[in-house]
């Protein structure tokens, strides 16, 4: 049973990238990002980080996509790319593709990475008492950090939406 | 649990190269951003599946600092993009080509 939702989750995965990447559309392209981040989230209960699929739906299938979907819709674009890419640039996109998945499939296909090939621990990150005293304890400056970087994404977001003087001169 | 360590780690590879070849590809801004995003997303898998399987909980809280990164990193990526599209009326790569020559 897990096996089957593993390849159904990598199937998903991919199959909604490749989507995302081939799609015309701006607005298709955040719905199947959608679907991409769902199924990630999925390898994560899979991988018993259940914390993490629950942050991954709310944060990215949430907030980000209807972000972008937000500003698609305030920008009122011309979403479909007539001319969607150039050939040349298409060319060395693919050439440099095909190597980066030859290289993958290559590296992890023959267990070349030796390790354990299936555990049966008591899934680490599961609890989230485990994870609030971890980011408490031996995490706590970057946890400070982290919510500083908060702030100041925030104030710079308001800087940059602002309209400023030198608008409607042109460049 | 019968999937080894190798094939969540191909899924994140695919993932990352699917995003890496929308970022070379697409002239679209927002596409690109998207492909970023997928990029950002295979690392966490990567880091998850490297975490579960090494039995301690310390990817799990480098991912979680991840998710809180970008999230901060779209807000202000996407402001960037409206201030780009009210200056120059495009999204599109190939029409920025003021720092050319």
């Amino acid at each position: 049973m897990s096996d089957f939702l593993f390849y159904f989750f990598a199937a998903l995965i991919v199959g909604s990238a490749l989507a995302v990447v081939l799609s015309r559309d701006a607005v298709n392209a955040a719905m199947f990002l959608i679907l991409a981040f769902v199924g990630i989230a999925g390898m994560f209960v899979l991988l018993e980080a259940y914390f993490l699929a629950v942050l991954q739906i709310l944060v990215y299938a949430g907030a980000v996509v209807v972000l972008f979907l937000f500003i698609v819709m305030l920008m009122n674009v011309e979403t479909r790319t007539r001319r969607p890419v150039q050939l040349i640039s298409a060319l060395a996109a693919a050439v440099s593709f095909a190597l980066l998945v030859t290289g993958v499939l290559w590296l992890f296909s023959r267990d070349r990475i030796t390790g354990p090939a299936s555990v049966d621990v008591i899934a680490p990150g599961s609890g989230l008492k485990i994870f609030g005293q971890q980011l408490f304890t031996s995490y706590l400056l970057p946890l400070q950090v982290t919510g500083f970087l908060l702030l100041m994404a925030m104030i710079g977001v308001i800087v940059l939406g602002r309209k400023h003087r030198a608008e409607g001169k042109g460049t | 649990m019968t999937i080894s360590l190798n094939a969540y780690l191909i899924v994140a590879g695919l993932l990352f190269a699917i995003g890496f070849l929308g970022v070379l590809a697409r002239r679209n801004t927002l596409i690109l951003y998207m492909s970023l995003e997928m990029m950002l997303s295979a690392s966490t898998l990567a880091l998850v599946a490297f975490s579960r399987f090494n039995g301690t909980p310390d990817g799990n809280t480098f991912v979680f600092f991840i998710i809180t990164v970008a999230a901060a990193e779209v807000a202000v990526g996407l402001a960037i993009i409206v201030a780009l599209f009210r200056l120059r009326r495009t999204v599109e790569v190939d029409a920025l080509t003021s720092l050319r020559n």
